[in-house]
């Protein structure tokens, strides 16, 4: 078998991968911080007015990215807690709960950011059409995770109980990004999608696509800032984390 | 088998069940899940009579009557119409040609009575100097036609 050029592997293990962490987030944390300057300045100076909802638009550049951000961490967890039942590791269980709370966050914001856009533009704060309450779902399943994890005082338990809300729960992500193509929704169908043109102008566009890299490089910088959290916390009798130079003071 | 695929085997399995009963249950709960019917469907008799429910479309160019606080316009989608009266205040994007959804009852002149009147917004963003030269290809497009 031939050598492969970086063994993963050696990564799954938390010891070598706390100081890869602590060596990558301050790298995201630049970039997620250099996007969003300049998706911001798009956004707010560059971007011109809708023609039929004059400024009120732009909530869409922290909206979509939101929405978005918050279905792909969803997939990313239950990515990481199928590794985690299939190959028994311990960080991938660490990696998911690094992830929830960033998730539900961004669910929450997608919601909130909808509702302020909703009132003046629909004339609701809030409907119970098939989107916006598969995106409710969406928030009450990371919450969900983040407190069933927390109930369960051995770590490894809680990992393998929340992998498996997280993997039943990944059937909601289709269900949020195709309900306005199966059914009647008030809201509106997708503006940028894989299979046509986006309609929208194109410095709106920019706009968005720059938040939504903004909100990744931030999700990875955080996910990681606190997975390291983690595994301080749950390593913390091992000789390692003793002999680690920041526990030398 | 080693234990690994064996574990990775039951998650594929356990997605894929999931997968088969989520489209089942959807598709049970299919006519509960629109949030609105169009005005093709309320003729087919598809909306529910005994109880109020939403119907969308596009408000019809030139329908839109206003007396006092109610309003009147015309519900389509470009095959059927339905007729709506609504009182209160309607919503900024609310205008003809534009999506709508009315929350109301059918009476039995046919005509519908909304007890609550949204705005549906496309998902078409640009400049309103592009939203003009869309127009005006629109209009030459209407006068070559002629």
């Amino acid at each position: 078998m031939s050598q492969p050029l970086i063994n993963w592997f050696k990564f799954a293990s938390p010891a070598s991968f706390y100081p890869l962490a602590g060596k990558l987030w301050p790298w995201f944390a630049a970039l997620a911080t250099a996007f969003a300057a300049a998706g911001l300045w798009i956004s707010f100076f560059v971007a011109p007015t809708d023609f039929q909802q004059g400024e009120g638009y732009r909530i869409i550049f922290i909206h979509v990215p939101a929405s978005w951000m918050s279905m792909f961490i969803y997939c990313v967890m239950a990515f990481w807690s199928a590794i985690g039942i299939g190959f028994n590791t311990r960080l991938s269980g660490m990696m998911s709960s690094a992830l929830a709370p960033t998730g539900a966050l961004f669910a929450f914001l997608s919601l909130w950011t909808g509702a302020l856009w909703g009132k003046p533009m629909w004339g609701a704060w809030w409907v119970w059409d098939a989107r916006l309450t598969s995106e409710l779902i969406l928030l009450f399943l990371y919450l969900g995770y983040i407190a069933l994890t927390a109930a369960i005082d051995d770590p490894r338990r809680a990992d393998k109980a929340g992998a498996i809300v997280s993997l039943v729960g990944v059937i909601n992500v289709p269900i949020i990004y195709f309900s306005v193509k199966w059914w009647n929704t008030l809201h509106q169908g997708a503006s940028v999608s894989m299979t046509k043109a986006p309609t929208m102008a194109a410095t709106m566009l920019w706009g968005m696509l720059l938040m939504a890299l903004a909100f990744w490089m931030y999700s990875i910088a955080v996910a990681l800032y606190r997975v390291r959290a983690i595994i301080l916390e749950r390593e913390r009798h091992a000789t390692w984390v003793a002999e680690l130079p920041e526990m030398q003071r | 088998m080693k234990a690994r695929h064996k574990r990775f085997a039951i998650v594929l399995g356990g997605l894929a069940a999931l997968g088969i009963a989520a489209t089942l249950i959807l598709n049970a709960f299919q006519s509960n899940l629109v949030f609105f019917f169009t005005p093709t469907q309320v003729a087919n008799g598809e909306a529910p009579k005994d109880r109020a429910f939403r119907i969308g479309g596009l408000v019809k160019e030139g329908s839109l009557q206003r007396t006092d606080i109610t309003a009147r316009f015309i519900v389509t989608d470009t095959a059927k119409e339905i007729p709506v009266a609504y009182t209160g205040i309607l919503p900024d994007l609310f205008s003809e040609g534009k999506g709508v959804v009315a929350q109301g009852a059918l009476g039995a002149d046919g005509k519908f009575t909304a007890t609550e009147v949204l705005a549906k917004h496309d998902e078409n963003y640009m400049p309103p100097e592009a939203k003009h030269a869309v127009d005006q290809a629109h209009e030459a497009a209407k006068t070559l036609k002629q």
